[in-house]
């Protein structure tokens, strides 16, 4: 129920955002749509924590800052990189743990990584997750494993 | 005040267009596709961040707002999901990152 009223909510306020046009038929339009919408995921059994992990509504948001602030300066440390040419880097292929015992974390984690340049997750398997790496700097920003601490943290 | 948003706003684009400029040519210069992603992120998140929250800027308290964020929520998701696609589709149809490749190379140098 939590999930359906949260699909609901979200659905309707990306109606409202992306119209712009708010008499009552249009309105109308949205409650219709929105209700058949919501029906349809339900009998298509989509309608649970997977799709709304709503257990993370609080505690993703300070991860989101933290995460923009590491990828300001990723950029900064790529952005020399390019300018001071091709000699300057040192690809590599490294592993790191993902310590997140849910789906959803080790999806964060991964995500996270290839968010920020200079790191790109090639693959998971299990727990590792294989990272291409720029340069050293980049691979050892990442083996501090704050990152995985702090996505432990939102999503255990 | 209208100004000092201008000229904000100018910053935020002018530092936007210097990420994607940098990611661009990041592109041309790296040697091999895996660290060309790395280049190609630059223009993803940085680029397009500073350049959309300039336009935020320009747009003020109007329905533009939240449709740009929308856009900037968006295009982040989908670059990290293209990035990580296209890194996964190369190492399954066995390209190589660089140093596995020279490391290859220089054993192989080694049996001969």
């Amino acid at each position: 129920m939590r999930h359906t009223l949260a699909l609901s909510i979200l659905l309707s306020a990306f109606w409202l955002v992306n119209s712009g046009h708010y008499t009552p038929l249009l309105l109308f339009f949205m409650l219709a749509s929105v209700a058949a919408i919501v029906s349809l995921s339900r009998y298509m059994d989509v309608v649970d924590g997977e799709a709304q992990p709503l257990n993370i509504t609080f505690t993703l948001p300070i991860y989101l800052f933290w995460l923009a602030k590491e990828v300001v300066l990723a950029n900064i440390v790529v952005a020399t990189r390019v300018w001071q040419g091709k000699e300057s880097i040192s690809p590599r292929t490294i592993e790191v743990t993902a310590s997140q015992k849910t789906d959803l974390g080790k999806v964060i984690y991964a995500n996270s990584i290839t968010l920020t340049p200079g790191t790109v997750s090639i693959d998971l398997e299990g727990d590792t997750i294989i990272v291409h790496a720029l340069d050293e700097q980049s691979a050892a920003g990442l083996l501090t494993g704050e990152m995985d601490r702090r996505v432990r943290r939102v999503a255990g | 005040m209208e100004l000092m948003f201008d000229i904000l706003s100018w910053i935020f684009l002018l530092g936007g267009s210097f990420f994607c400029l940098t990611g661009a040519v990041g592109l041309l210069r790296f040697p091999e596709f895996f660290s060309r992603i790395h280049a190609a992120s630059l223009t993803d998140t940085l680029g397009a961040s500073l350049i959309l929250i300039g336009l935020m800027l320009q747009a003020g308290w109007k329905l533009a707002l939240p449709k740009l964020i929308l856009i900037l929520v968006f295009s982040l998701l989908a670059g990290t999901t293209a990035s990580h696609a296209m890194a996964k589709a190369a190492l399954k149809s066995g390209l190589r990152p660089l140093d596995q490749e020279e490391g290859r190379r220089k054993r192989e140098r080694q049996e001969d």
